[in-house]
């Protein structure tokens, strides 16, 4: 057959295409089950971090995950407890998506040293892709103990900032509401803000913004203040 | 066809491996690969791991190339190499995905760009498609050990410099946050080049390396 004919280059490309798309087809089939583990080791590593049980390893995760996780809740949007839907494998970035109604919000309860802390996953958007995390309250649900976050696609050295350590520390201590006293009402919510140019010393509900990271600190912030307001009618009634 | 019977490791054959490693080097003579050269230099691990994907897309692509190449239409022959190239770095994504999954966040998207690294296709197009699946065995061989070879000397001095560690080692001891609880070098006042870790001063290592290597080798000097 003649090698430069329209039928003999259509014939090789079919054939290419197809013995290619096999062998990829199988080889990200068999091997997907192994990436599923790690990830999901990964998600519990990022959660325990949060209440500061950090070092774990991804082999030991399932075990230590199971031994400070209590209860795993997923909420529906008037704050009760939807006991159909497993919360660990929702996925927010298709949550999100959905109407309030539908959507369902995860929330870890762990138990260490005796205290209570809860775990609110976050999921938003920073400059190019989507961004996300975890942060983790204390008793009172009001002080923020520990928070990280994870990104797709943001700048290295800028956006990407919000994965360091300097970053995610900054938010413990921090508090959600403007008074205690008045309660989990939408009124009384301020979440914490990444500040640009800096947070003033004994700002409750500030953090430092990252230098030339505006816009994924910006997206930090909406997705904690969008994330955690969704949470106030359970943190009221519970 | 009439091709004469060759040892495998004749004259000709060596110099297919060694050729690379100096006097045609991917990197430092023919200027090719430099962004990925650039990006993942940071640290030597992700240098080391870069390495060795690249290694083994190079030498497969220039393998399965040459196996194929009296089948290859010419008109779409850019397109089939693309394919393999393509194909054979989703492979490595997966592979790292499910049995090195640290590594695999590490290399993120610069993984994906071992299709555009310009080594990879240069070497088909100039190689693999005019020559027997041996000589484009070595001729990969000799092209991904160049290719690390410049990526892991770029990482040692920007790791050792930038961040004080090799291989996430500390080696010249520990900076704490005063002067009196470091160790080592940093007791003394040292600090990192904190510089080095940005991208153009992967650039200028490479400039450098270039002309060590000229000055060096008279070969490469150009009139």
């Amino acid at each position: 057959m003649d090698k430069n004919s329209n039928a003999y280059t259509f014939i090789f490309a079919i054939i290419m295409v197809t013995v290619i798309a096999g062998l990829l087809a199988f080889t990200a089939t068999s091997l997907k089950p192994l990436q599923d583990k790690n990830v999901k080791a990964e998600k519990m590593q990022n959660i325990l971090g949060t209440i500061g049980v950090l070092g774990v390893s991804r082999d030991d995760a399932e075990v230590e995950f199971n031994k400070y996780i209590k209860q795993q809740l997923a909420l529906k949007a008037d704050g009760t407890v939807d006991t159909e839907t497993n919360a660990f494998a929702l996925s927010l970035n298709k949550e999100v998506k959905k109407d309030d109604n539908e959507q369902r919000f995860p929330l870890y309860i762990a138990e260490k040293d005796g205290k209570t802390f809860y775990v609110v996953p976050l999921f938003g958007a920073g400059l190019w892709d989507a961004i996300w995390g975890y942060v983790a309250l204390d008793g009172d649900k009001n002080t923020i103990i520990g928070a990280n976050f994870g990104h797709k696609g943001e700048t290295p050295g800028l956006g990407a900032e919000i994965t360091t350590d300097w970053f995610q520390d900054q938010f413990a201590g921090k508090s959600l509401l403007e008074d205690i006293e008045a309660g989990f009402i939408a009124d009384n919510f301020v979440s914490v803000k990444a500040v640009k140019g800096g947070a003033k010393a004994g700002d409750d509900h500030g953090v430092d913004a990252i230098s030339g990271g505006t816009i994924t600190s910006d997206g930090v912030s909406d997705m904690l203040q969008e994330r955690l307001a969704r949470y106030l009618p359970y943190f009221k009634n519970n | 066809m009439a091709e004469e019977k060759e040892a495998l490791f004749s004259k000709q054959n060596r110099a297919l491996l060694s050729d690379p490693l100096n006097d045609n080097n991917p990197i430092s003579v023919q200027v090719l690969g430099i962004c990925s050269a650039l990006a993942i230099t940071v640290q030597l691990k992700p240098a080391l791991v870069m390495s060795i994907a690249v290694l083994f897309v190079i030498i497969a692509s220039n393998v399965i190339v040459s196996l194929i190449r009296n089948l290859i239409p010419s008109r779409i022959r850019i397109i089939v190499q693309l394919l393999i190239v393509a194909s054979l770095v989703i492979l490595v994504d997966q592979v790292l995905k499910a049995y090195a999954y640290d590594v695999s966040k590490e290399l993120s998207v610069f993984v994906g760009l071992i299709i555009t690294n310009c080594i990879v296709m240069g070497r088909l197009e100039a190689f693999a498609l005019a020559n027997g699946p041996w000589k484009s065995f070595l001729d990969g061989v000799g092209n991904g050990a160049g290719y690390a070879f410049i990526l892991v000397l770029i990482a040692f001095f920007r790791e050792l410099l930038g961040s004080g560690k090799l291989m996430g080692f500390e080696i010249l001891g520990h900076k704490a946050k005063t002067l009196a609880e470091s160790t080592g070098l940093y007791a003394m006042g040292y600090e990192n080049n904190g510089f080095m870790l940005l991208s153009p001063m992967a650039l200028i290592t490479v400039g450098i390396i270039i002309w060590v290597q000229r000055s060096k080798n008279r070969k490469l000097i150009e009139n």
